[in-house]
């Protein structure tokens, strides 16, 4: 008996068609069916959600994020990470491999596979290493690890330090279209750093991470990419200096996209003054004109993409001195209401344009077929609230792990209801 | 005169914060508050002979100081000033290398404050670890006795009155920082008070360890010791801090001390009231030499001995906010 679900009268946004407006949404056996269907079309057992005043999107899609399984289950797990996902919009997530053992075996794509279809929550597709053991000495073997459903690669954490196995790397991706998605950051002088180096790190006597560590990976690994025509995907791109880089490299044909994480384009490096280390990341919180730089290359194009940069770590580890706290945020649950409010309501990105760099753009970099509602596409979809007025509180997180400089801010617009191949996994308030 | 808790006085009402974590955070009228302690304990109890150093201001408080990074002088001299204000001092040491096993300052700190504390005095190597205690507690005087490079204000509070007890002032006086700012937690605690004070802070050092983000706030950045001797009031040379560099920020020792030492020759080319302070412990020949060390322009000694008396000040301060702030 075929499964149907209308979704009624809701505001359709689909860049993949180029259609805003509103409709509704037939869903039937996992598939997308029509839209705006007539009666006719509509089986009279279907399920009717009224999705009035409500954003039909295609399921959000995040292209980075850690999941911390195998290996530090204590922050995150598969299961929980694509939990949030849902909660978050997102149908479809990619994680990275800097897991322990690190995703560099078949064997090991084969268990984020195996343990994300148990889990029956979001699309989790596994991003493997470029190196053997993220160690930057050889080459993973990428072409088997892409067989087994790698959908790219990435040592992420870290650079390839090597330009001469990055290269090798970006060369050998090529024959697969495949792109490498690039931590941009030159060791050495990244060594020690804390926060971003500026007036703030002076201030407080913390050691500075200089964006020149970040900027010269940059024009490496653009220069590499350029001279052997291969993808690269800068991942969470945070200096002014890095995002015009990207832009001139895009005018010269180099295929390079980037992405921007939520706390880059919110947040700067003034809130490093309270010592908390959930302001802590890699790359880190900015000063303003980099901030300004982000919501600049998310207007003009120059950036593709908004991931989060999940990165859960449980509170023992995380609320530390702020030396020796680790890395990083979670961010699957606040990234859709932070970029309807910081570029949506600002009027600097339209709804449909958001859907790019929420959707349709991961989707497309990481060639998998989803970001869309086209008749024929998996029924993924995200029913969104973008009037709905929420508290960012601790105790209604889905990640295992709470580190998130958000918490307890007032959002405005929130998933409500995320459907992944036809079937409702995820509802507000349930 | 023999002074008692009856005839001492209180701790001014407009005095209220139970923590002193950093010159930065404190007003003009706070710093001068805490200045005028301190010269009174110096002058009327640490000075005088019917009063045996001693004041019984805080008898009955514990004091915990709490060091996770190796001192002995900053340590003694909290200590001392605890006990000569009548109070009870305990000492934890633990060196940085419990941080590598897990256990937090905060972990650390709820286990002392088990043990019945009032005041938690804390170094660490990490800027803002003292933060993290004082926001761990209510009601708790903490005071930062060094948090990695970030700030040190009894350090900074007690160069200050070093000066003022020189000079009669602080405004006006050009203040020459030298070495290495960039580890250098004494740097911005006087940085901060200089600039709140209205003296002009200079910082001087090679540019590996002087950031030009300093001129932001108004502090004068020189790369060269010997254009700056004539218009300075007040040398504080700074320890270059080898354990906390990441890579070697000059060629050798040498060529720093070429560049940058006090000796008698620049000593000579200063005005001949100059001021000569450092805060220690000093690599004699490094950045200053033996004999401007122990030379008569130095106050080193008598910058130890107004750290006791900034101590009692900052210890009785916090110690009866908390208290006043508990009871209400």
């Amino acid at each position: 008996m075929a499964q149907s679900l209308l979704l009624e009268n809701g505001r359709i946004v689909d860049p993949s068609q180029n259609l805003d407006a509103v409709g509704s949404l037939l869903l039937v056996n996992g598939k997308v069916a029509a839209i705006s269907p007539q009666d006719s079309e509509i089986a009279t057992d279907a399920e009717r959600i009224d999705a009035r005043g409500k954003w039909i999107l295609p399921g959000l899609v995040d292209m980075h994020v850690h999941l911390r399984e195998p290996g530090y289950e204590e922050a995150e797990t598969v299961a929980t990470g694509a939990f949030a996902a849902l909660a978050g919009g997102f149908t479809s997530i990619a994680c990275v491999p800097n897991t322990n053992p690190p995703i560099d075996t078949q064997a090991n794509v084969a268990l984020i596979r195996e343990l994300a279809a148990r889990a029956r929550r979001s699309n989790v597709f596994p991003i493997c290493c470029v190196s053997k053991g993220r160690k930057g000495e050889e080459l993973a073997e990428l072409g088997l690890l892409f067989e087994s459903g790698a959908v790219a690669c990435s040592d992420d954490g870290s650079s390839v330090e090597d330009s001469e196995l990055m290269r090798r790397a970006l060369e050998y991706c090529k024959m697969f279209d495949k792109a490498i998605l690039c931590h941009e950051e030159s060791a050495p002088l990244a060594k020690g750093g804390v926060i971003h180096e500026g007036r703030v790190s002076n201030l407080l006597g913390l050691r500075g991470l200089p964006t020149s560590a970040e900027d010269i990976m940059v024009d490496r690994d653009i220069a590499l990419a350029e001279s052997v025509g291969a993808r690269l995907h800068i991942m969470h791109v945070s200096s002014a200096r890095a995002i015009d880089s990207i832009r001139s490299a895009k005018k010269r044909g180099v295929r390079v996209t980037a992405e921007v994480t939520p706390h880059h384009f919110t947040l700067t490096d003034e809130s490093l003054r309270t010592f908390d280390p959930n302001f802590k990341m890699n790359p880190p919180l900015r000063s303003q004109e980099h901030v300004d730089a982000c919501l600049a290359g998310l207007v003009d194009g120059t950036i593709d993409v908004i991931a989060t940069d999940h990165a859960p770590h449980s509170a023992e580890k995380k609320q530390r001195e702020i030396d020796v706290a680790p890395f990083g945020i979670i961010g699957l649950e606040s990234s859709l209401p932070l970029s309807l409010e910081t570029l949506v309501d600002s009027g600097k990105l339209t709804a449909s344009q958001l859907v790019e760099k929420m959707a349709l753009n991961p989707s497309r970099i990481l060639g998998i077929p989803k970001g869309t509602l086209q008749i024929g596409a998996d029924a993924d979809v995200a029913v969104v609230d973008p009037e709905l007025r929420w508290r960012f509180d601790v105790n209604e997180l889905h990640s295992k792990s709470a580190n998130s400089p958000y918490l307890g801010r007032e959002m405005k617009g929130r998933a409500i209801m995320t459907i992944v191949g036809g079937e409702i996994r995820y509802r507000l308030g349930d | 005169m023999l002074y008692t808790p009856e005839n001492w006085g209180s701790v001014p009402e407009s005095w209220t914060r139970t923590h002193l974590l950093g010159l930065e955070d404190l007003s003009s009228e706070e710093i001068v508050l805490l200045l005028d302690l301190a010269e009174r304990f110096r002058n009327n109890v640490l000075e005088s002979p019917e009063n045996k150093r001693k004041i019984p201001l805080l008898v009955g408080k514990t004091i915990a100081n709490l060091f996770f990074e190796n001192s002995t002088r900053t340590r003694t001299s909290f200590g001392l000033a605890g006990r000569r204000l009548g109070a009870d001092v305990v000492d934890f040491s633990a060196g940085t290398s419990s941080m590598a096993k897990g256990e937090t300052v905060v972990d650390t700190a709820r286990n002392l404050h088990a043990m019945g504390v009032d005041a938690f005095v804390v170094r660490h190597s990490c800027p803002g670890a003292p933060q993290m205690i004082a926001q761990s507690f209510d009601n708790i005087a903490v005071v930062n006795a060094g948090d990695g490079a970030h700030e040190h204000p009894t350090q900074g509070l007690l160069d200050l009155l070093t000066m003022r007890r020189q000079f009669g002032r602080i405004e006006g006086l050009t203040v020459a920082l030298v070495g290495d700012i960039a580890h250098s937690r004494v740097a911005r605690s006087n940085i901060f008070a200089l600039l709140k004070l209205g003296a002009k802070p200079i910082v001087c050092g090679p540019s590996t360890l002087v950031s030009p983000y300093w001129e932001d706030l108004g502090v004068r950045v020189s790369y060269s010791i010997d254009e700056i001797l004539p218009e300075v009031d007040v040398f504080n040379l700074l320890r270059i801090q080898f354990e906390r560099q990441v890579v070697r920020p000059f060629p050798s020792i040498r060529e720093y001390a070429h560049l940058y030492a006090m000796d008698s020759d620049r000593l000579a080319r200063c005005k001949n009231d100059v001021l000569i302070l450092a805060p220690g412990p000093i690599n004699r020949g490094v950045e200053i030499t033996p004999e401007v060390a122990d030379g008569s322009r130095s106050h080193i000694l008598d910058q130890v001995t107004n750290g006791v008396a900034v101590r009692m000040a900052a210890l009785w301060s916090t110690i009866t906010a908390a208290e006043r702030k508990a009871r209400k």
